[in-house]
């Protein structure tokens, strides 16, 4: 049966679509450094796309990019289809909500939010009223005729936010928009900016070094690495489906095994590794001949842990000592010694309350870890 | 019930730390008040102490002694005591309009070269503060080394520069710009060629030690939310450097108004300004009595639009 697949929720997979940003080949040196090692991406109208990286992996260098502040040393950026590389900051569809929010200390809340519209020569009483309207969509209206510095952390960022949408931008870029808040607020604000994107239907790009926000908030993330592109994908896919070692750990734990390839079917692969002593049945193929040095990337909640021997304990299945338990309330991490001293990390939920105080699974006892061949990926690089 | 042992000592200790501490901060108080002593002591000596001598002798008559001029308490007889205030000198101040003229002169020419430092200055001081590190140093060094030599020896030099034989006209005449020399030394256009750089060091520091501070992200939200280059420095980088004017300003203007080498040196007897008036009523007229009175007028000229200013200023600041 045919099915004409919906591509207007994920843009990126309908091969007609024309993406709204195209970064061809983009590098930047400075001097010696390069920050940014040719670059291509394409982020299509409406997404909420975040750059996701540790501190120095070019993120924000690619982000200054788009906004104009930096020019590109080779490559180019097209945005809705005209090449931006000569266009100058002021000139460009694009605003930005920076990291250190760069209100305009001298001004009011008001006239912070309102100068982008200033700079287009807007009539007045048009200012007054967008200026209204954006200051009641982040619930500051009573607080217009305050100086930035008697604003609160979280205040302070909403009128940047509301001053870098008052001129409807066909692209907002925010860097690290919610770092400077503590973490209530954050998760607060996370919501608050995924509604506002979908009320306006701007296009967001995020650049974030915070791995839970970037999964909260993107519909695809970029995830960077010394200037590179390691991978692009919906959050699912980043956190399922990593393609390197370098992913795997960025986004959430994992557990590595270095093994080698012995089976290499159509619709499996079996590795085997030596140090801990286990074979990894995995229901994906891969394209790469047997004996191969390859790793197996396993995320500690896809591991059962029980006391008893899993009736097939040949494949997917290691024996280990508990050797620490973080109990976090609602899951527990097992810290599993397997081997000679790999350790291997589980998360259980606590499913049934403790009998007589004693947990279920206690320090140095013995465990039996099992996984179904679904929850393994391998990875080669 | 009892108290146990640990407890009391716990106790006693813990008053003993909090005696301790209120001596510290006696003793500290003490400090605090013994390093602000020596300021105060110093600007009552050097400062408030000779004002108020100023203040006396401009308020006596003149005579032909030493010092020339009447003491302020005499003592006629046993038990009576004689004070003379004289207000004539402030009077004939008000009367002759030679002082008004060049007071205003005065005032003209530390203005307009207060104004022509702000245009050369801050332009120095922006490229300072944006050059890299290691030029940003010679830079400043730069701004700062003019003061290894005597101000007085740069001035002759200015003098060899500009003079009708000077320098400058060789020059023009040898490439053959001009035929005959202009007339530039003991003119008004001296005096302010050698007052804008005299105190362009003035105008720069202060504006540097204010753009060093200046957020620049600002300047990129600015042209972010589409401001041009130059309005982006008219609605951003102007009001937040406003400290660093005023301050740039008023180190350059206050000792503009009462300069004197100056204004003798370049300008001749063509350029009136108070501080040659002030020097020939002491010197040449020895009327120490005006010569006061001229000092406490300028004074009150300069001092007043100040203290005028700094009440504004505080109002605003309280009004936020």
């Amino acid at each position: 049966m045919s099915q004409t697949t919906d591509h207007s929720d994920r843009p990126w997979l309908d091969p007609e679509a024309e993406p709204f940003i195209k970064v061809q080949s983009v590098s930047k040196h400075f001097g010696d450094f390069t920050a940014v090692d040719s670059v291509d991406l394409d982020i299509y109208k409406g997404e909420l796309f975040c750059l996701l990286g540790g501190s120095g992996c070019g993120k924000t260098t690619l982000l200054r990019m788009l906004a104009g502040f930096e020019t590109p040393s080779s490559g180019s950026i097209l945005i809705d289809g005209v090449n931006m590389n000569d266009v100058p900051p002021y000139e460009r569809p694009v605003n930005m909500m920076f990291q250190s929010y760069a209100l305009f200390p001298h001004m009011t809340v008001e006239s912070n939010v309102g100068y982008g519209l200033r700079r287009d020569g807007v009539a007045k009483t048009e200012i007054e009223q967008r200026v209204e309207e954006m200051l009641a969509m982040v619930e500051l209206t009573q607080f217009r005729k305050r100086k930035p510095h008697q604003l609160s952390g979280g205040q302070k960022q909403r009128v940047a936010l509301a001053r870098a949408l008052i001129k409807q931008p066909k692209m907002l870029l925010l860097d690290e928009p919610l770092a400077a808040l503590d973490k209530r607020l954050r998760v607060q604000t996370q919501y608050e900016l995924m509604n506002i994107q979908d009320k306006l239907g701007v296009t967001f790009v995020v650049v974030t070094h915070d791995q839970e926000e970037a999964m909260t908030l993107s519909t695809r993330i970029a995830v960077m690495d010394v200037g590179r592109l390691q991978q692009i994908g919906t959050p699912t896919e980043i956190y399922e489906f990593p393609t390197s070692r370098l992913v795997a750990n960025f986004i959430g734990n994992a557990n590595m095994f270095a093994g080698r390839i012995t089976e290499n079917g159509t619709d499996h692969v079996v590795v085997e590794s030596k140090d801990p002593t286990c074979n990894f049945y995995i229901d994906h193929g891969v394209s790469i001949s047997e004996g191969t040095k390859v790793w197996v990337s396993l995320r500690p909640e896809k591991i059962r842990i029980s006391k008893q021997a899993p009736e097939d304990s040949g494949t997917n299945c290691v024996k280990g000592m508990v050797n620490d338990i973080g109990y976090l309330g609602g899951t527990s991490t097992y810290r599993v010694l397997v081997g000679d001293e790999h350790i291997v990390e589980v998360t259980s939920p606590n499913l049934n309350r403790p009998k007589d105080g004693n947990p279920p699974i206690d320090w140095d006892e013995e465990v039996y870890l099992s996984w179904e061949a679904s929850s393994s990926v391998v990875l080669t690089k | 019930m009892s108290i146990p042992a640990e407890a009391v000592t716990a106790s006693e200790a813990g008053l003993k730390a909090r005696i301790l501490h209120r001596l510290m901060r006696l003793a500290q108080d003490r400090w605090r008040t013994l390093v602000l002593f020596v300021p105060f002591a110093w600007l009552l000596l050097f400062f408030l102490a000779p004002f108020f001598i100023v203040l006396k002798i401009s308020l006596a008559e003149t005579i032909i002694a030493s010092p020339p001029f009447t003491p302020m308490i005499e003592w006629v007889d046993a038990g009576i005591m004689h004070i003379r205030v004289v207000i004539d000198n402030f009077a004939y101040l008000w009367e002759d309009d030679l002082y008004a003229k060049t007071y205003l002169n005065s005032l003209k020419i530390s203005s307009i070269s207060t104004i022509l430092c702000l245009l050369v200055g801050y332009p120095m001081a922006y490229a300072i503060v944006r050059a890299n590190h290691t030029t940003k140093h010679v830079l400043l060094m730069l701004v700062i080394l003019p003061f290894w030599t005597s101000f007085l020896l740069r001035v002759y030099a200015w003098m060899g520069l500009l003079a009708d034989q000077g320098t400058i006209n060789n020059l023009l005449i040898a490439i053959g710009i001009i035929d005959e020399p202009m007339r530039m030394l003991y003119t008004p256009f001296a005096v302010y060629v050698g007052i804008v750089y005299t105190y362009v060091p003035f105008m720069i520091l202060p504006l540097y030690a204010n753009m060093e501070k200046l957020d620049w992200t600002l300047l990129e939200a600015a042209a972010d939310l589409g401001a041009r280059p130059m309005t982006t420095f008219f609605t951003v980088t102007l009001p937040m450097t406003m400290p660093g004017i005023i301050a740039g300003s008023l180190l350059v203007f206050i000792p503009a108004t009462g300069e004197y080498v100056i204004p003798d040196l370049l300008g001749g007897g063509n350029v009136l300004m108070i501080g040659r008036v002030l020097y020939n009523e002491f010197n040449a007229n020895i009327d120490w009595p005006v010569a006061s009175a001229v000092a406490i007028a300028l004074l009150l000229v300069l001092v007043l639009p100040m203290m005028l200013y700094q009440h504004i200023q505080a109002k605003e600041a309280e009004s936020e």
